[in-house]
């Protein structure tokens, strides 16, 4: 995964993380690595990979079975909750950056419905 | 673990390092930043008792450096320190019977997974490889503390990802780690603190990711803030 260096590390995997969820490529209910796993498998710091958890935990994305490891939440309003987190996200900066270029509400549905 | 109390260096024509006070936690890795000759070896060197502070006291788990930490602390050296007769092998063993803790098994597993073999020759080596050598030697140590003095340079960029991976995976619990280094680049997504040196004196440290959050900015952008 590349990084951007100017955002912190934890918050970057954690989205990556969140992504897969919603693409289904961890499902529901999946294990996932060991903090020490997922800092080998993003190069990153292996106490950023427990924060990561840690974050993902108090979010309720993720749950920790004491002594076995830890696993994508099952619940599905999570994961619904999360898209509609994620996708207000990247609408909002996109209206802000056309809002930026100076297209108005109209053009930029005009613009959405001929490349959608 | 690791205190440094206003610690200074002068030789003769200058001073190397400038009260430096800094504290090193357990189980982290630490990247000590600042350009050549900021004094980023010197430092690195007291630590590992090669050389004395002229003044200032350094001290490991409260005890002044010495017998006990040498034994607790792995140093790697810029330069290379096997002699050119030696095969990756008889540096196992010439480690060996420096060190204790150093463990065969471990040094087998790291020669292999840095594409050396045990019977290659020192003074074959190429740049890149000797620099492997290196590594895999001293992370073959059972320290608590690894001080690794410039492991990226003038190496190509697939083995100093092969490095950087094998770093991580020594990074156990309860090991703590110090890189110095000038390529920060490299160093910026497996380091929990920074420690930023410039002439001699503390610059800067903190939480990698704290200092991201902070200033908006990569560690790299900050190094270059302190240094440009």
């Amino acid at each position: 995964m590349d990084f951007n260096n100017n955002i912190p590390i934890y918050i970057q995997v954690i989205d990556d993380i969140k992504m897969n969820i919603i693409k289904g490529n961890l499902s529901l209910g999946t294990k996932l690595p060991s903090g020490r796993d997922l800092a080998l498998q993003y190069k990153i710091n292996p106490n950023t990979a427990s924060r990561i958890y840690k974050e993902l935990e108090m979010d309720e994305i993720c749950f920790t079975k004491r002594g076995l490891g830890t696993y994508v939440t099952e619940d599905k309003n999570k994961l619904l909750e999360m898209k509609a987190d994620m996708s207000k996200q990247l609408i909002e900066d996109f209206i802000m950056g056309m809002k930026n270029l100076g297209f108005i509400k109209e053009e930029v549905i005009g613009i959405l419905e001929k490349k959608y | 673990m690791l205190e440094c109390k206003n610690v200074v260096k002068k030789y003769i024509a200058k001073t190397a390092v400038n009260g430096i006070s800094l504290e090193i936690d357990s189980g982290r890795i630490y990247a000590l930043l600042g350009p050549n000759g900021s004094g980023k070896t010197t430092l690195m060197k007291m630590v590992a008792g090669l050389i004395k502070p002229t003044n200032g006291s350094i001290t490991y788990q409260g005890l002044p450096i010495g017998v006990e930490s040498k034994a607790a602390i792995a140093y790697m050296p810029t330069e290379t320190f096997f002699y050119n007769y030696m095969t990756v092998r008889d540096v196992g063993r010439y480690y060996k019977d420096f060190f204790p803790d150093f463990n065969e098994k471990r040094y087998e597993d790291l020669v292999q997974r840095m594409d050396l073999n045990m019977k290659d020759k020192a003074k074959s080596l190429s740049s890149g490889l000797a620099a492997k050598l290196k590594i895999a030697a001293t992370l073959a140590r059972d320290a608590e503390l690894y001080m690794l003095d410039e492991p990226l340079n003038g190496i190509d960029i697939i083995t100093r990802e092969n490095i950087i991976t094998t770093i991580l995976e020594s990074a156990k619990e309860n090991k703590t780690i110090v890189i110095s280094s000038h390529l920060v680049d490299e160093l910026e997504k497996i380091i929990d603190h920074a420690i930023f040196i410039k002439n001699g004196s503390l610059e800067l440290i903190g939480d990698a990711e704290d200092l991201r959050e902070t200033k908006g900015k990569s560690i790299v952008e900050i190094y270059k803030e302190i240094y440009a």
